[in-house]
């Protein structure tokens, strides 16, 4: 099935498909990359607040006709700088607060999208803004994406290091002269680059999925750092490319009517997780067998 | 203590946290490559002063100066208090020795055979190359904490603080940590501030002991601070220094008279003490 697209010719010539490869590529490198960072510092549900937070300004961006890219990143980056204010502040209840913020942001989203509906401008954003829908991304947002992309990668890559170092040990980076607050500070930007990227390509409510899906798996396998993320980059990858080339597929199962993209991507990203279990539980037993001198099984 | 610079020298230092003292115009000062115990019971403020050193903690008033005349950063290695290192990170032991060396430093690390061969060196130092390549959190607390000791010396620091790092660790571990730890002080020439609840670990090591009780200090050679009169001054109340089986127990005064109850009901089980 799979090897039937790249020999559809229609694929690869069909612009909406190359804007969704594009995009779709940005964000689970982006995500690849930011998500093992935010894994490593245990901070998977600040992550996915932050994406949810992000569809409300999507659907204000909607509302107003602007580029929804921004809206999403606008509204993740606003309120990722006001968590990482909490985090300085060391609020005790920080997932509670995290937790309040989803709610509150969520609902502003409900406002925002029945306005979407009831003033008509654009048909299907909530669809759009909360599940994805990456073969009605406009062309125009590619360069926005890609200039997004580069620059997450370019801070992240910056502060690679020190951030292994503060997620090892904040006071073992401290006691390095390393001022720790800038650091997470720039993890939080980059936290809400990526998160802009994913609701774009698979939707606000799903981003949590490619932010946090391909490194979890990623990070259970790799021996080394620099391993991790190329291992959630294949990962992610190939869970958004194999994704879109699926749901191109699924116009011949069921005629006229596409599957959504967000479905498979995130269904891909499941497997390759459960795949990855399934192996480092399978090393660890038989690192166990080889100390304890057990016969193999 | 004229000639050399000392490693650290502390002076009157004074700290208070939300209205209540902390540390009490403590003083003492570390030569090169001395070997220094810092005693006392929970809450006696030993990590306050180790994070005080650090820069982490302001003093209220007093001084604190290291051997290049600095507070904190370069020229301190430091191992925290009963870290638990994730064993979610992708970290082999070798990665946490080499983030010791230059994991402040912005950037990916480029290969490079002298920063490889540096981390190799600190590994062997420690004996931690035969787990050098597994993942960190999945090592035992022994071996991690060897592997925060090379972590904390790679950089060849002037002092090097350590918070209980003897907490948790079976007997033998706790000898063999101690044992690593004096050796390499003497071989890097790096002054060790080490804080525990109990000094008798650390009785055959240290060359000095600064003794803390409720934020206040004594410091000299351990035969000269842990006695009754010098204690009990610096408890402010009547405590014995008791021997019992080759260990030292400090103990109030009431519960001292207990002990030589015990030791004459059961003479043959308590024979030694004094």
């Amino acid at each position: 099935m799979l090897m039937s697209v790249p020999s559809n010719p229609g694929f690869w010539v069909n612009e909406p498909v190359r804007v969704a490869l594009t995009v779709g590529a940005g964000a689970a490198l982006v995500c690849a990359v930011v998500g093992c960072a935010t894994v490593m510092r245990r901070q998977a549900f600040a992550g996915h607040a932050l994406a949810d937070v992000s569809s409300a300004g999507g659907s204000a961006a909607y509302l107003l006709g602007l580029n929804p890219l921004l809206g999403f990143l606008g509204m993740a980056a606003a309120v990722a700088v006001v968590m990482e204010w909490a985090d300085m502040r060391e609020v005790r209840e920080r997932d509670l607060l995290t937790g309040v913020v989803l709610g509150a942001g969520l609902g502003l989203t409900a406002l925002l999208l029945y306005f979407d509906a009831t003033m008509g401008s654009v048909s299907g954003a909530a669809m759009t803004v909360l599940f994805g829908s990456m073969f009605t991304i406009p062309a125009t947002i590619v360069p926005v994406a890609l200039a997004v992309a580069g620059a997450a990668l370019v801070a992240s890559a910056i502060i690679y290091r020190p951030l292994l170092l503060s997620a090892l040990a904040a006071d073992l980076a401290r006691a390095q002269g390393l001022r720790v607050r800038a650091v997470t500070l720039t993890h939080a930007v980059t936290l809400a680059l990526a998160v802009s990227l994913a609701a774009m390509t698979v939707g606000a409510i799903l981003a949590t999925a490619l932010l946090i899906g391909p490194a979890a798996a990623a990070l259970r396998l790799a021996r080394r750092p620099f391993e991790a993320l190329v291992l959630a980059a294949l990962i992610g990858l190939g869970a958004t490319w194999g994704g879109i080339a699926l749901a191109y597929e699924s116009f011949y199962w069921t005629p006229g009517r596409g599957w959504p993209v967000s479905f498979f991507i995130v269904i891909l990203i499941f497997v390759a997780y459960l795949l990855s279990s399934w192996a480092a539980t399978r090393r660890g037993a038989r690192r166990g067998a080889a100390l304890y001198g057990c016969e193999g099984a | 203590m004229s000639t050399v610079a000392a490693a650290l020298t502390v002076e009157r230092a004074c700290v208070e946290l939300g209205g209540r003292p902390i540390l009490r115009e403590v003083s003492f000062q570390l030569a090169p490559g001395e070997f220094c115990g810092l005693i006392g019971s929970n809450g006696s403020g030993k990590t306050t002063l180790l994070r005080a050193i650090l820069g982490f903690v302001r003093l209220d008033s007093g001084q604190i100066r290291l051997a290049d005349g600095t507070t904190a950063g370069r020229l301190v290695g430091y191992v925290p208090q009963k870290i638990a290192l994730d064993p979610g990170l992708p970290l082999r032991a070798r990665d946490v020795v080499a983030l010791g060396l230059d994991g402040a430093r912005l950037g990916p690390a480029l290969p490079s055979r002298r920063r490889a061969e540096q981390v190799e060196q600190m590994l062997h130092a420690v004996g931690a190359e035969a787990f050098a390549d597994q993942r960190v959190g999945l090592l035992s607390g022994g071996q991690q904490q060897r592997v925060l000791v090379a972590h904390a010396l790679v950089r060849r620091p002037r002092l090097l603080l350590l918070d209980e790092p003897l907490a948790n660790l079976d007997v033998r571990s706790t000898a063999e940590i101690v044992a690593l730890l004096r050796r390499l002080s003497r071989e890097y020439g790096a002054a060790v501030l080490l804080s525990a609840h109990d000094m008798n670990p650390l009785l055959p090591a240290m060359d000095r002991i600064v003794y803390l009780a409720h934020g206040s200090a004594v410091a000299g050679k351990a035969e000269e601070v842990v006695r009754t009169e010098v204690l009990s001054e610096l408890y402010g109340y009547h405590v014995d220094v008791v021997r019992v089986h080759g260990r030292v127990v400090v103990v109030a005064a009431e519960a001292s008279d207990q002990i030589r109850a015990a030791v004459a009901r059961d003479p043959v089980h308590t024979a030694s003490v004094p």
